[in-house]
């Protein structure tokens, strides 16, 4: 496959969304590696998440294409999206479900062949923190767990490309370190993108960084580069978004 | 695809009390009316020996059951079609089906088939309920036979009118009060219409429903029930996708 050969797992080019004559996102370009943990950075209203829909193929993309793992997401949804894991804001659960019936729907959707449902659940709870709560209705959990489950239903099928929109809101501060020890985890298997507004989170885990503002990328830097340079992200930010 | 839809559906229905509190309510109602026809049946049963060609067990008890049973499942379906889509909406869910691996056209008929499944059990139940007649006397099975086909078809165009108002919206009251609203329309628009005259007496739900009631199985009934529910579904489908493009 082209994406394997060339190891690029998404590629994003020109988006462009608008509603009405309100541009969201304008001419946005994105590129990832396998391995790569990107950090979209913006304040809020920026097309952070206008962004990350198009790119998951919930909303459809005024202009432009986007390419997972060399699938064309606008002409051949279907296999595109096998290779994606999702995290919306808000996570999306079933607050009458339990953990296990919650993933094992996660698992089957996203075509994990059913003898494998087993083994992916259990791995998945383990990777995720949840191995005791299998049994517990989603509705009686934490934040924080509820959190984890929402991170768990988008790695269960070990997808290549997994994209995080804001996935530490909500925690404290350990929770917070063990959801950024995974995502760094992932990071090494699959591509990562994932938004944020804290930069400290940024610099920690991501290899690269995206400033977006008014729906335009207006930085586009490796993280090590920044660092080498000695700029201090906040600074950078401020600059480019006020 | 489809069917790990049908079957989250299913799972979603019976793990809350409403279907099983739903199924239990229609079962008693309809109990309670046979057992009243029935009482009006053994009353009038020896006057009626005296006409020539009487009317049977089926057409004076089981009939009246199954018109019934078609008012209790217009009432019945907006209850349950009004979560389907408004509530994923509203809890952000529709997002995670959209973002897998499954067309739209696979989650909306995974959810009207997971309805289907619910009412073939109702039906089946009701068909059980006629049956248990037989310990007295005999049926006429092509009359229930007519009636059963006549109830399923219409459950059909009930569940895909309810499923394409709850994809109108985010809350699943406004659903269920739109679609009952609608329901009743389709139900009674011959009633606004001389029966001679004018068309719109063509879209009428309950005048297709009344021949099958009859025992006769109308194969323009067939057409309209199967064009209504099509219609829909495309409707639902269409409402999913617009939104992907212009939400």
């Amino acid at each position: 496959m082209l994406g394997t050969a060339t190891g690029i797992t998404l590629l994003a080019q020109d988006l462009c969304r608008e509603y009405g004559h309100y541009t969201v996102v304008d001419h946005v370009n994105l590129q990832l590696q396998r391995g790569e943990v990107l950090g979209l950075l913006g304040p809020n209203g920026a097309g952070k998440s206008t962004t990350m829909r198009m790119l998951t193929g919930i909303l459809a993309p005024s202009k432009g294409s986007v390419q997972i793992c060399g699938v064309d997401l606008l002409e051949e949804p279907i296999a595109a999206k096998a290779y994606l894991g999702f995290l919306p804001e808000i996570p999306p659960l079933y607050p009458d479900l339990t953990v296990d019936e919650y993933l094992r729907l996660a698992a089957r959707l996203h075509c994990v062949p059913e003898q494998a449902v087993s083994e992916a659940l259990t791995n998945v709870k383990q990777r995720c923190g949840l191995s005791d709560c299998g049994r517990r209705l989603i509705s009686t959990l934490s934040k924080g767990f509820q959190q984890r489950v929402g991170l768990a239903q988008a790695i269960i099928h070990n997808p290549a490309v997994i994209i995080l929109d804001e996935p530490s809101v909500g925690l404290d501060p350990n929770q917070m370190r063990e959801i950024r020890q995974l995502i760094r985890e992932l990071g090494k298997s699959s591509s990562v993108i994932l938004s944020t507004h804290l930069l400290s989170e940024v610099e920690s885990i991501c290899d690269r960084v995206q400033i977006m503002h008014k729906g335009q990328v207006v930085l586009n830097q490796n993280i090590s580069e920044l660092q080498r340079r000695g700029v201090h992200l906040e600074s950078i930010f401020t600059q480019l978004t006020q | 695809m489809i069917a790990t839809v049908i079957r989250k559906e299913l799972l979603m229905f019976f793990i809350s009390p409403l279907a099983w509190i739903l199924l239990a309510v229609i079962q008693f109602v309809l109990t309670w009316f046979l057992l009243v026809r029935l009482d009006a049946f053994l009353e009038i049963q020896p006057q009626m020996l005296q006409i020539a060609n009487p009317p049977g067990v089926t057409e004076l008890i089981v009939s009246p059951v199954f018109a019934l049973a078609a008012i209790i499942l217009l009432m019945m379906t907006p209850i349950l079609s009004m979560r389907l889509i408004a509530e994923e909406r509203r809890n952000h869910t529709l997002d995670f089906l959209i973002a897998a691996p499954v067309s739209i056209t696979a989650i909306v008929l995974g959810k009207f088939f997971a309805l289907m499944i619910f009412f073939t059990i109702t039906i089946f139940l009701i068909a059980l309920l006629s049956l248990s007649l037989l310990l007295g006397g005999i049926l006429d099975m092509g009359l229930i036979a007519s009636n059963l086909l006549g109830l399923l078809l219409l459950a059909a165009c009930f569940s895909a009118l309810g499923l394409f108002f709850s994809s109108l919206t985010t809350q699943p009251a406004i659903a269920a009060i739109a679609s009952l609203g609608a329901l009743l329309g389709f139900w009674m628009i011959d009633l606004a219409v001389s029966e001679t005259e004018g068309w719109l007496h063509y879209f009428s739900l309950l005048k297709y429903f009344r021949y099958f009631n009859q025992g006769l199985i109308d194969s323009l009934g067939i057409s309209y029930f199967m064009l209504f529910t099509i219609a829909f579904l495309t409707l639902t489908v269409r409402r999913i996708e617009g939104e992907r493009l212009h939400g």
